[in-house]
Order: C-alpha cells, then sequence, then structure tokens
C-alpha cells in the first residue's frame, strides 16, 4: 500500500465524477428530496421524528452503492483495471482510493441531507452534528465498499443495477427504519442481525437520540468498520492481476 | 530501466493457455532480445494476444513459463518496467488527456516535475498536443488509441508490449511512430508489436509469425522475403500462411 498511489485514485476518481454534473446533483438531491417527501407525509405525526434519522443513515449506503458497483464494473470491463495492475498500484491503493473520494462526497452528501432534515423539515436531532456526519461517511464507505464487491458478480451495467434492489432491499426492510428491530419476528430478527445496514441504521438512531457519545453508539460503529473491512477483504480477492 | 547486459529481454518456456475450451497457444518456446523492435503477426486468432498477455503477466497459463528481463512475468519487480497497450483503449473517457497520462504516470511512481516533463514529452510524442485538455470522450477513435499509447509510453518502460498500436492511424502519424519505437529500441529498449499491417513488418528487427498459437517463423524481415521468395512483406505472409507444411520450411 501506498498513500500517494492512494491519493492519486482518489482525485482521479473525483475528476471524473467532476464532468458528470448530473450524477453530482443527483447525490446531493435525491436524499434532500426523499427527506423531505417523508416529512411532509407524515407532517403533524411523530413518525418522522422517529424514522427520519434512519433515513439519513440509508441514503449515503444506497447511492454510493450503485455509483460505486457501475464505476468499478466499468473499469473491469475498460481494461484499466488490469491495466493498473500491471503497474505498482496495489489492489489496497485502488479500493482505498475510491472509498476515500466517496467518502468525501458522502462528506457533503450528509451535510446536506442533515441540514435539511434539521432545518428544514424540523427533525429532532439532539446529538452533535458532527456525529451525523461522521456516521453517515461511515455509512458511503460502506456503501462503496459493498459496491465494489458486488461488482464483481455483475457481467454488464444491467445487472449492476439490478443489484441494488437485490442487495439493498432486504437490508432496507430489515434494518429498523420500518418495524423496530427488536419487534421484528424472531427469524427475521435473526436475519437482521447479520446485516451491515441494521447497524448504520442502529449508529444513526444512538446519535440522533443522545447529547453525547453512547457505547451502543459506539459499538454499532465499530461493527460498520468491520463490514467495511470484511467487504474490502473479499472485494479484493475479486481483483486478480491474472485472468483467463 | 532494468539493464539486460545483452542477456533477452523475454524467454517463453513451453507455454500452453487454454481460453474457454479452446488451447490458444500449445507449447509454444521463443526468445526475444533485447534492444530491438519484434514484430508479432500472424492472422486474427492466432494467439497474438495471448502470447503478449502471457509476456505482460496478466494470463492465467496452464502450464510453461514466460521469464522478463530475468525475472518471472507479472513479478512485482516488473512492475514500472513493462508497459501493456491493450488492444482496445482502456483508459477514461471521462477524464481529459493530460489527466488519464498523469494518473498512469502517478500510478508508475513519477511525481511532481518529473511527472509533469514525462507527460508533457508523451502528448508531444503522441501529436496530442493541440488536444492535451479535452476529454477523451469527445475524441476520436484513432485519437483514443494514442492516449491509450501514451500512457503505456509515460515511464519509458524497459519492455513494450504494444497490441497494435498504430490501427487507424493516417500514414504520417505511423510513420512518426514507428520513428518514436525505433528511437527507443535504439536506447536499449525493447518493444514487442503486433500489426497487421505488413508494410511495417519491414520496420522490425525480427518478425515473429503465429499461425493458430504455433510458431510458423522467427526470422529478420530479409530472411522472410528470402525464404519465401516473394518480394514484400504481404505476399511472403501470404504465401506463409496458405502454405500447408509451412511448419517444415523453418
Amino acid at each position: 500500500m501506498n498513500p500517494g498511489l492512494t491519493l492519486a485514485t482518489a482525485g482521479r476518481v473525483l475528476r471524473q465524477i467532476r464532468t458528470d454534473h448530473r450524477t453530482i446533483a443527483l447525490i446531493m438531491v435525491v436524499p434532500m428530496v426523499s427527506i423531505g417527501l417523508i416529512a411532509w407525509i407524515y407532517n403533524n405525526t411523530p413518525i418522522f421524528d422517529s424514522i427520519g434519522p434512519a433515513l439519513l443513515g440509508v441514503f449515503p449506503m444506497i447511492v454510493m452503492f450503485v455509483v460505486t458497483s457501475v464505476a468499478t464494473l466499468r473499469e473491469r470491463q475498460s481494461g484499466t483495471l488490469e491495466r493498473l495492475l500491471t503497474t505498482p498500484m496495489g489492489k489496497a491503493d485502488f479500493m482505498l482510493g475510491y472509498a476515500a473520494a466517496f467518502g468525501l462526497l458522502a462528506v457533503v452528501q450528509a451535510l446536506l441531507a442533515t441540514s435539511f432534515a434539521i432545518w428544514v423539515c424540523d427533525l429532532d436531532v439532539v446529538g452533535p452534528l458532527w456525529m451525523l456526519v461522521l456516521v453517515a461517511v461511515l455509512v458511503a464507505v460502506l456503501g462503496t465498499s459493498l459496491g465494489l464487491l458486488a461488482s464483481a458478480f455483475a457481467r454488464t451495467e444491467f445487472q449492476a443495477v439490478q443489484f441494488m434492489p437485490a442487495f439493498i432491499t432486504p437490508q432496507f426492510l430489515l434494518c429498523g427504519l420500518l418495524v423496530d428491530r427488536d419487534r421484528l419476528p424472531d427469524v427475521l430478527s435473526a436475519v437482521s442481525d447479520v446485516l451491515p445496514l441494521s447497524y448504520a441504521v442502529d449508529a444513526m438512531k444512538e446519535v440522533t437520540a443522545h447529547p453525547e457519545a453512547t457505547g451502543a453508539g459506539l459499538w454499532s460503529m465499530a461493527i460498520v468498520v468491520g463490514f467495511i473491512v470484511l467487504a474490502l477483504a473479499l472485494a479484493s480477492l475479486t481483483l486478480s492481476r491474472r485472468t483467463p | 530501466m532494468i539493464e539486460t547486459e545483452g542477456g533477452p529481454a523475454v524467454v517463453v518456456r513451453g507455454l500452453n493457455v487454454v481460453r474457454g475450451k479452446r488451447r490458444v497457444l500449445p507449447d509454444i518456446s521463443l526468445v526475444v532480445p533485447s534492444g530491438q523492435v519484434v514484430g508479432l503477426l500472424g492472422p486474427s486468432g492466432s494467439g497474438k494476444t495471448t502470447l503478449m498477455r502471457a509476456i505482460v503477466g496478466v494470463q492465467i497459463v496452464e502450464s510453461g513459463s514466460v521469464t522478463v528481463l530475468g525475472h518471472a512475468a507479472g513479478s512485482a519487480q516488473l512492475r514500472r518496467e513493462v508497459g501493456y497497450l491493450t488492444q482496445s483503449p482502456s483508459i477514461y473517457s471521462d477524464l481529459t488527456i493530460r489527466e488519464n497520462i498523469r494518473y498512469f504516470g502517478r500510478a508508475l511512481g513519477l511525481r511532481g516535475a518529473a511527472l509533469t516533463a514525462a507527460v508533457d514529452r508523451t502528448i508531444t510524442e503522441v501529436d496530442l498536443d493541440s488536444h492535451a485538455d479535452q476529454l477523451v470522450r469527445d475524441l476520436s477513435g484513432g485519437q483514443e488509441s494514442r492516449v491509450s499509447l501514451a500512457c503505456a509510453l509515460v515511464g519509458r518502460p524497459t519492455l513494450l508490449v504494444l497490441d497494435e498500436p498504430t490501427v487507424g492511424l493516417d500514414p504520417v502519424l505511423r510513420r512518426d511512430l514507428w520513428n518514436l519505437f525505433r528511437d527507443l529500441a535504439a536506447n536499449g529498449h525493447s518493444l514487442i508489436v503486433s500489426s497487421h499491417v505488413m508494410d511495417e513488418a519491414a520496420r522490425c528487427d525480427r518478425l515473429v509469425l503465429l499461425r493458430e498459437g504455433r510458431l510458423l517463423a522467427d526470422v529478420t524481415p530479409a530472411e522472410l522475403l528470402e525464404r519465401t521468395g516473394e518480394s514484400d512483406a504481404d505476399a511472403a505472409f501470404l504465401s506463409l500462411v496458405e502454405s500447408t507444411g509451412g511448419e517444415e520450411i523453418w
């Protein structure tokens, strides 16, 4: 691993996205629009205050998963990945470069979505803003890591996009956004215990509900970090220098 | 640059490669001398690209050995020393020409002023100065393949493996690139260049002819003409490929 090459890759990924204004707009605006819609739907009810924080944890994951899985699939197909792996660039430099670039985008996305939720939609957030952003960035990096992994199993961009519902919908349904995880049927509750998004949402709920960091919140964040490491380790196995 | 001290650039021994269900390279052996431009010729599907991939070290091989500059193909010591141009351009269409070449230069460990100088030099070599800050997606096919070539040239590797570097280029540009290849060889670099254009064969030091994964000939251009009794490379190639007992001539 070489920090210089990681940074070079992060810079390259950001430069690529810079030329795609529509993608930038979608990454930044879609979470705000969705949060705004949900706040409006549940107008004058306490429901938004209970699911709003979870939503802030779901968006970075979904968006970064889709963007990363398509971007890395393109690298695999265009031959740029194979070419990079013939240079001193390591697999770790490549993957962490992506994680850093999308992590940075996630900071901006989280700031916009959180500000919008708090000041426009009147979301009740007790915890410090920076903790909220930190969790959002972790979740975004998780989405990026899972996207890197998922891209190995897609042969076409059609498949890569279909992985979004395949990978994300079960996690979305079971993460505690619709029904609290401890009120799920036993089997589903057990399944939700092994899905990464559950811990992202747990962390987000803890952070927004308490004025200071809680043990449960930090533990959930640690588990998210564990999932990131696991996903990156598995993804690195799919980046092979030699192919048939 | 790795000094090969007159040793061969590439040694291939008993190489077997299977892709899908087909044995693309059945037991091929070959020595590529250093400091030369070696042309890799043969009909489409003859195994040229597979052989180049094996030399670069990105091909899974069944058996046999490929040694490049004294190291096993694809080993870590070679990552700065071997430049590879794939047949279809492998570059980022949503970056500019300069950004593409900079990034690949950076991947090879160039930085600062040395990187900027190498990028500028390479852009001039492939004659893209006037377009350097355009996005690759706005370029023509021929320009795209030159950007891809530039990304292979930027690190000045000891061995350049170029899969059809001049396809789709006009004659002036092809001549200039071949002059560049000759200059590189004169300065001790080794080049393996695959081509479909037979008039380029005359500009190689050696020619390696493949058919169905077998080595049909490994000769100088003059020897090729002499042995086939033809007057130009095109006809010599045809007579060689079409002669059923071709292997026995050599």
